[in-house]
């Protein structure tokens, strides 16, 4: 790159006795991909922490002792991490090759998301039919942004996923399909993780 | 530089580390602690702060669980740029958590005292 090498001293001695690994397009998307996940961790961070601070503004409507039922909340954790395993089986079906379990575990997945964003619609739709929906309170605008951000995250996930079945259809088992779906991997693995936050600081704590 | 080294098929594999035992470890693991979690709240066999201290733990515990587990962090060659990209982020998260709890909270209780 001679446009930044301009300004860039190169090293007189440089160590090249560790090798960085980080050349080729694999390592590198892997790399840039995480580091956006880092930065949706800050987004999720910032929600948290609005939903924290206005956790008790409930404006004379509901608290959250009296909309959350910790059996839905139970059965999303549940199906969730299953999804997050049979997304790390697709993986390991590509790593060894066996590109028809690849698509079947990711179809597994996809019906476990699908499942998922469907009991968390149904939820919102029962809040909202109550009468409960964002508009109710400064506590209910912050809940439904939260975890209607997870949702959405799951929901492009889910697209996600098919675009990634037809791929294997289409090419098989690529260096380039191998990537994406790694990739992919990565970012169903943090949609998991990012819930754990939101069954402990929104379903459990709101009950405590 | 010393250029792009691109990699085929077979390389491109090995590079990825997971395992299946790696993720059966992570999801017995987070299995017991979601378990743990609900379970504690539903029978309340601890109260108060002591309750609410015990299931951050857990949920602490099962972040980094899956972190190790699922996403295989600290398993890439050196010099490892994911994990000195995530401390960098745990540490502006801290920031801002901390920061916004502090400030927040307590900017809300003064304008909007007894709500």
């Amino acid at each position: 790159l001679p446009s930044l090498a301009i300004h860039h001293q190169p090293e007189k001695h440089p160590d090249r006795s560790i090798p960085d690994p980080h050349q080729d397009t694999f390592s590198k998307n892997v790399l840039g991909f995480w580091m956006y996940l880092m930065t949706d961790c800050l987004l999720f961070g910032a929600l948290f922490c609005t939903y924290a601070v206005l956790h008790n503004g409930t404006f004379g409507g509901p608290t959250s002792r009296d909309i959350f039922d910790l059996n839905i909340a139970f059965v999303e954790t549940m199906i969730l991490l299953l999804s997050s395993v049979t997304c790390g089986l697709a993986m390991l079906s590509a790593v060894k090759r066996r590109t028809n379990a690849v698509k079947a575990w990711l179809a597994v997945t996809f019906l476990l998301g699908a499942l998922f964003v469907a009991i968390e619609l149904t939820e919102f739709s029962m809040l909202v039919q109550e009468g409960n929906s964002w508009k109710r309170s400064a506590f209910l605008s912050a809940f439904f942004t939260l975890v209607g951000t997870h949702g959405l995250h799951v929901s492009a996930g889910l697209l996600w996923i098919l675009v990634m079945i037809g791929q294997f259809f289409y090419w098989g088992l690529t260096v380039d399909t191998f990537r994406r779906l790694t990739i992919f991997s990565m970012f169903w693995h943090f949609l998991d993780l990012i819930w754990i936050f939101i069954f402990t600081f929104v379903y459990l704590m709101g009950v405590i | 530089m010393s250029g792009n080294h691109e990699l085929n098929l077979n390389e491109t594999l090995n590079e990825w580390h997971g395992s299946l035992k790696s993720y059966l470890i992570g999801f017995i693991l987070s299995l017991l602690l979601t378990i743990a979690s609900f379970g504690l709240v539903i029978t309340r066999l601890l109260q108060g702060p002591a309750l609410v201290v015990t299931i951050v733990g857990l949920a602490l515990t099962q972040a980094i669980v899956q972190v190790l587990f699922f996403l295989h962090l600290g398993k890439e060659a050196k010099p490892k740029w994911e994990s000195v990209t995530l401390y960098s982020t745990v540490a502006t998260l801290l920031i801002i958590v901390i920061g916004t709890l502090w400030i927040m909270y307590d900017l809300n209780n003064r304008v909007m005292p007894g709500m």
